[in-house]
């Protein structure tokens, strides 16, 4: 029965046990230059290269947000016309979600998963290769569309049919293809984590004594495994009523549109939480470090997380409580949606109560992290709002929303990944990172996010739609704010480059435990972690864990 | 006796409308019952939400400073506590509940459309709203009437910028008006902040909501979900007045669209027929095939100049009545009556230099809608 196994490639590890920090004579077989980076299966190179990824579609996903802010900076138009302005937010949305957070999350994944649970490697380090590589082809595509005849999507990131179906530009065809690949990208992706955890942590580890970084990863990749075929089949249905002549969206072939945004939203929302729940994970690492103190309730973040991930499933429909649901569909979902409220308020307690009584410093990676916790706090409040269905009749499609969901992602997602950054660089490069330049970056980025997305919530209340190229003149003084800090916050996003460019080239050097107050694994291997780390399994010791 | 009540009438009405207007930073109170309704559920948990708020960053901001290590802070080793863990779990639900029992009633009083006075379809097209009196033989469309030169920067923006329209919506105040919403192409959403109504309008779905409004007045809204190009350019427009009003109003509406009707059976000249092809043109035509209809492609074509257009009549004619199956031209068969469609063909087939010299008559128009 056993599978004759190929002749062993030149690439796979070397079995030789090499202690950890020496010089790895053993692997001067591998490739040099591009056929390094193109054939790696090595998970900290793959982990750097989904993180570089990410941090450049950040910045051309930056650049289509203030194309869009820029046109907004005055009423009346400017600078591009509403064709083009439809491409860039809708561009602007594709990118940021599938191409910049998503990425960046499976980028330390990569990295930090098989080091906070003491394994070699990932579970499946060819799929590894393969899951990256699919990345920069499926984003080439979807930004070439904008080159193509009759321009780049511009139905919004929701691609609501029939807009985006019957009515949609011919380039969305090549949309639909890469966000195929860019899914199956993705379920690879979360298939080799989950294998990965449940596999390969290290002897004595249970997973009640996992990172929570490892338990959000580990619900996230569930998630992902459950929701993207929804996206893929939704997609699929597009591409055969644009394509093959069938009618699933089009009412005058007897389909339905609303049935788009039930699917839409079966996957979406649960694709909220994959953008959130690692950030959770990310910020319950960091504020006990700074803390100096074990994290609170440890097992109930988990039972938390747990809970936001099924509940993720029971609530799409508050994307919809203006298209006409009945009733009792309406009351199900806003009592769905507010029961979120509930483990997510968990998690704001725990990590407040974690600070209460500790010992705390306020480095960078706190800074960003202290920061989440108020502001994804405050996104938070605005989308109980905005599970208030009778209420949602006036927030919806406004800019209400936006400011919701940006206060979420931006200081929430962006900001626990730039966190952990900053935590993990000593690990990943051996020297701290500037710190007074990290501190820099951090302020100019609070005030700029803050000055970009507060000034939204009154514009949406006030009455101002979303995805408008022009607004009213009551509008002018919030959107000019907007605007403002939007450049301001793009423009500092430099210093972080600059911050991680300086690191990488030198610094204070780091000792294996960085920071006075870590606990987990990662932080008993050397900093820089050598390209191979426990190849022979660590010994875990539960008083390491967090709880 | 007389004169202060009268004074009370005043100042109430004063102070209400001022609270009815938005005052550019929160949700307006509205109009109507359900608005106030809604605008107080708004609040309240809006204010929750600061309490909430203010109790969990001041225990974090008390904690930050308190516990400082620059200040020596020692740190202590707790890292559970059931009851605490119970009692922030339960407090949470409790406040929910809280919420969510006045939510459930007024949104029980939103789905209520029963017995209503008044029918009137809402139908979302690119780019425009249509509006149907059920019953009355009463319909119009309703288009963004800011200029073009505005959005521009050639003139100065005018005071309703964006938010005006050629006929508004005209509803009587203090009756139950049902609104049954349906689009012809792709979703479009109809939006009054102070009528705290929005609801979608989906082909091939009747959606329904209602209104009743109780002070005269112009409200203005707009498209609140993406649409096209245009999305930006769809104004809602409310014209409150009282019931009397209203009522003549409708009268007068109904005899105007009879005279219309009329129109069909008589000779039109090719002048009178140009000036209204012209009004229809920039009213309906203009957003896609541009002002001089110079088009924008790929998916809207110029009729300036297009020869297939100039030889072939039939299938000119065809194409405005019936659209283009696939395409993004609609059909204007029941969006136009006859005499529009007659002028605006004859228009296109006469202006930018197409001097066809065709003249279409309305009654010939009729005739292919008929078939």
């Amino acid at each position: 029965m056993a599978p004759k196994l190929p002749p062993q490639h030149p690439l796979q590890h070397s079995s030789t046990v090499v202690a950890d920090g020496q010089s790895h004579d053993a692997h001067s077989a591998h490739p040099k230059g591009v056929m390094r980076w193109l054939l790696t299966t090595n998970h900290k190179e793959i982990g750097s290269l989904y993180l570089i990824f990410s941090l450049i579609m950040f910045f051309i996903g930056g650049i289509f947000a203030l194309v869009v802010r820029a046109e907004l900076f005055q009423p009346g138009l400017q600078l591009v016309e509403p064709e083009f302005f439809n491409q860039m937010t809708t561009m602007h949305g594709l990118i940021m979600v599938f191409a910049a957070v998503m990425p960046a999350f499976t980028g330390l994944a990569n990295w930090m998963i098989p080091l906070q649970i003491g394994a070699p490697d990932m579970a499946l380090p060819r799929l590894n290769n393969f899951s990256f590589w699919l990345l920069p082809v499926a984003f080439t595509l979807l930004l070439s569309t904008l080159l193509m005849p009759g321009g780049g999507p511009n139905f919004g990131w929701t691609f609501y049919a029939p807009l985006s179906t019957t009515y949609a530009p011919p380039s969305t065809t090549f949309f639909i293809l890469a966000l195929h690949i860019a899914g199956i990208s993705s379920i690879l992706g979360a298939i080799n984590i989950v294998a990965t955890i449940l596999n390969m942590r290290a002897p004595g580890m249970r997973m009640m004594d996992m990172p929570l970084f490892v338990w959000t990863w580990l619900i996230t990749a569930f998630l992902l495994i459950a929701v993207m075929p929804v996206l893929a089949g939704l997609i699929t249905m597009m591409l055969m009523d644009i394509n093959f002549g069938t009618s699933f969206f089009d009412a005058a072939g007897g389909g339905d549109p609303v049935l788009f945004q039930h699917l839409f939203w079966f996957f979406g929302h649960p694709e909220v939480y994959i953008m959130i729940l690692p950030a959770f994970g990310i910020v319950s690492a960091i504020i006990p470090t700074f803390a100096r103190k074990p994290l609170f309730g440890y097992a109930s973040m988990v039972y938390a997380t747990a809970a936001i991930a099924l509940l993720s499933f029971l609530v799409w429909a508050h994307h919809m409580f203006v298209v006409g649901l009945p009733l009792a569909a309406e009351l199900f979902f806003m009592y769905s949606t507010m029961l979120i409220a509930v483990p997510t308020g968990v998690k704001v307690f725990n990590w407040v109560t974690t600070l209460f009584r500790g010992s705390i410093s306020f480095e960078s990676p706190m800074l960003f992290a202290l920061a989440f916790v108020v502001l994804f706090t405050i996104g938070g409040f605005s989308g109980l709002m905005l599970a208030i269905a009778p209420a949602d009749f006036q927030y919806h499609d406004t800019y209400f929303v936006v400011a919701h969901f940006h206060y979420v992602l931006v200081p929430g997602a962006i900001f626990a990944i730039m966190a952990g950054v900053y935590y993990w660089l000593p690990k990943w490069t051996g020297h701290y990172p500037n710190e007074k330049l990290a501190q820099c970056h951090f302020w100019c980025s609070i005030i700029g996010v803050n000055l970009t997305f507060f000034p939204m919530h009154f514009a949406g209340l006030a009455g101002m739609p979303r995805r408008i190229p022009d607004y009213a003149l009551q509008f002018a003084d919030f959107n000019m704010l907007s605007s403002i800090g939007a450049f301001f916050f793009g423009v500092s996003q430099l210093i972080f480059v600059l911050v991680v460019v300086l690191c990488v080239r030198g610094g204070k050097k780091a000792p294996a435990k960085a920071w006075e107050g870590a606990e987990d694994l990662e932080w008993s291997v050397p900093s820089p972690a050598p390209l191979h780390t426990f190849e022979t399994p660590p010994v875990f010791n539960r008083t390491q864990s967090s709880d | 006796m007389h004169l202060p009540w009268r004074w009370l009438l005043t100042i109430t009405c004063a102070v209400s409308c001022s609270q009815a207007q938005a005052n550019g930073w929160n949700m307006p109170v509205g109009v109507t019952d359900l608005s106030r309704d809604i605008y107080n559920l708004h609040m309240t948990i809006f204010w929750i939400c600061v309490v909430i708020g203010l109790i969990v960053f001041g225990a974090m901001f008390y904690s930050l400073y308190r516990y400082r290590h620059a200040k020596g802070a020692k740190p202590a080793n707790f890292h559970e506590n059931t009851t605490v863990e119970v009692l922030w779990t339960a407090i949470p639900i409790l406040i929910l509940i809280g919420m969510a029992v006045p939510a459930t009633a007024t949104l029980k009083k939103m789905y209520d459309t029963s017995d209503a006075d008044l029918d009137v379809m809402i139908i979302g097209q690119q780019w425009r709203w249509r509006y149907e009196y059920l019953g009355e033989d009463v319909a119009f469309n309703s288009n963004m009437s800011t200029p073009w030169e505005q959005i521009h920067g050639e003139e100065e923006h005018g005071e309703h910028y964006l938010l005006d329209v050629d006929e508004p919506l005209v509803l009587p105040i203090n009756r139950k008006v049902r609104f049954l919403m349906t689009a012809d192409d792709v979703i479009h959403s109809w939006w009054v902040p102070e009528l705290a109504v929005k609801q979608d309008t989906i082909p091939g779905f009747i959606n329904e909501n209602w209104v009743k409004i109780n002070e005269p007045g112009i409200y203005r809204g707009q498209c609140a979900e993406l649409c096209g190009v245009n999305h930006g350019f769809m104004p809602v427009v409310v014209h409150a007045m009282e019931e009397e009003e209203f009522d003549s109003w409708l009268a007068e509406r109904k005899e105007a669209q009879e005279q219309e009707a009329m129109g069909v059976d008589r000779e039109w000249e090719l002048d009178d027929l140009m000036a209204r092809g012209e009004s229809v043109y920039r009213a309906i035509c203009s957003s896609c095939h541009q002002s001089e209809g110079q088009g924008a492609l790929p998916a809207f074509p110029a009729l300036a100049n297009n020869q297939p257009m100039i030889d072939d009549f039939d299938w000119h004619l065809d194409v405005v009545i019936n659209g283009v199956s696939g395409a993004a031209m609609p059909a204007f068969r029941s969006t136009l009556n006859p005499v529009e469609l007659a002028a605006v063909v004859t228009y296109t087939r006469n202006a930018w230099g197409n001097d066809t010299g065709d003249v279409v008559q309305p009654a010939l128009v009729a005739e292919k809608i008929a078939q």
